[in-house]
C-alpha cells in the first residue's frame, strides 16, 4: 500500500474545498467522494463576521485530514509565511505548496518551488509540491527532501485533463518509489481513470466537482472512476496494438463457401 | 493609535499587545494565525509583542481551498 508521508489512504481522491455553491453541499460531496484528505488555504478574517470559524467547524465534523495550501503565493518568502501560519491554524504538518509563477496558467515557479520546498522540509514540514511534469525539477524537489510529489494535468481549473501523457508517464517511470498526484486541471472522471490508470497515485479534485451542475452526483461519478481505475492499473492492462485481432478462435470455423 | 489590520485602519491603546488587539477587535477565541509587518507571529508569543503606530497585521483563518 502506497503511503503518503508515511499515511495509508483507502481512498485516491484527494477534494478540495473551494467554489462549492454552500457549505451544505460542500460536506455532503465530501462526504460522498469517499475522500480522507481535503484540501484548505488561509485567508484574511473578519473580526465581525468570523466566517473563517465557521468553515472551519464544517470541516473538523467531515473528520478529513487536511492539507492546507500556500495558494496566491508568488514568492518564497510569502509561501514560507504562509506555510508557518497554515501550520499554526490546522494542526498539521502536512502541507500542499504553491508558488505561482505565470498569470495565465497559474504554473508554478519551479525555481522558488524548489528552494521553499527545502526550506519546509528543513524546518519540518512534509511538503506536497504543486509542481510540473519536469523530470530535473521533480528530481530537485526529491532532493530538498519531498516525498510525495504533484504534478498538474493541466492549468488549474481549466478541466483540460492530462495535458502532456508523454510527459507525465516519463515521470511515473522515473520515480517508481515516490507516490504521484495529479493536481490540477481534471475536468470529467475520464481524466481521473486516466491518471490512475497510468500508475499515479492518487488525483486531487476541486473544480470538476465544485462547478458541476450537481456537485455531489459529480463527487460520486469521481469516486467510482478512482476506484474502477485503481482496480484496473492494478489487474495489470491489455497490451495495445496496432491493428485488429480476432477474439474469437478461428481454428474450428465451419466452412460453409 | 492606528495599526492596519488586515488592509482596514483601526484604532487601538498606545503600546497594545498583538493579543490585546486581537481581543478588542473581535478574535477572542477565534482560530487565527498573525503576523506583523510581514513576520509570522506564532499564537504563543502575541502577549509579548507590542504594538506600534502603523503596524501592519495580517489575521488569517481557515478558509475554503483547491
Amino acid at each position: 500500500m502506497r503511503r503518503f508521508y508515511g499515511v495509508e489512504l483507502s481512498s485516491r481522491l484527494m477534494v478540495g474545498t473551494a467554489r462549492f455553491p454552500s457549505p451544505a453541499i460542500l460536506s455532503q460531496a465530501v462526504r460522498v467522494s469517499g475522500a480522507e484528505v481535503a484540501t484548505v488555504s488561509v485567508r484574511r478574517e473578519s473580526g465581525a463576521d468570523r466566517s473563517g470559524q465557521a468553515f472551519w467547524s464544517i470541516i473538523r465534523e467531515l473528520g478529513v485530514r487536511v492539507l492546507p495550501n500556500t495558494a496566491g503565493c508568488r514568492s518564497v518568502k510569502e509561501a514560507v509565511t504562509t506555510a508557518h501560519m497554515a501550520r499554526e491554524v490546522f494542526g498539521t504538518k502536512w502541507l500542499k505548496l504553491e508558488v505561482i509563477g505565470e498569470d495565465d496558467t497559474l504554473q508554478p515557479d519551479v525555481f522558488g518551488l524548489v528552494e521553499a520546498a527545502r526550506i519546509l522540509t528543513a524546518e519540518g514540514f512534509e511538503v506536497f509540491p504543486y509542481t510540473t511534469e519536469d523530470l530535473v525539477v521533480a528530481s530537485k524537489l526529491v532532493d530538498a527532501g519531498c516525498q510525495v510529489l504533484m504534478p498538474w494535468g493541466s492549468p488549474i481549473g481549466s478541466g483540460r485533463g492530462l495535458n502532456n501523457l508523454f510527459g507525465l508517464k516519463a515521470l511515473r517511470a522515473h520515480f517508481p518509489g515516490i507516490p504521484l498526484v495529479i493536481d490540477a486541471g481534471i475536468g470529467v472522471p475520464s481524466h481521473a481513470a486516466q491518471a490512475m490508470e497510468l500508475g499515479f497515485d492518487a488525483v486531487l479534485i476541486n473544480t470538476a466537482i465544485a462547478r458541476a451542475r450537481d456537485p455531489v452526483g459529480m463527487a460520486e461519478a469521481f469516486s467510482a472512476a478512482v476506484e474502477a481505475a485503481m482496480l484496473a492499473y492494478n489487474a495489470g492492462p491489455m497490451e495495445t496494438r496496432e491493428m485488429a485481432e480476432p477474439s474469437t478462435p478461428v481454428i474450428g470455423k465451419a466452412f460453409l463457401t | 493609535m492606528k495599526i492596519i489590520v488586515n488592509g482596514d485602519a483601526h484604532e487601538v491603546p498606545s503600546a497594545a499587545s498583538l493579543a490585546g488587539a486581537l481581543e478588542q477587535l473581535g478574535f477572542g477565541g477565534a482560530v487565527v494565525a498573525t503576523a506583523l509587518n510581514g513576520e509570522f507571529v506564532a499564537s504563543a508569543a502575541r502577549d509579548a509583542v507590542a504594538l506600534s503606530e502603523g503596524d501592519q497585521v495580517e489575521v488569517l483563518a481557515p478558509m475554503q481551498g483547491g
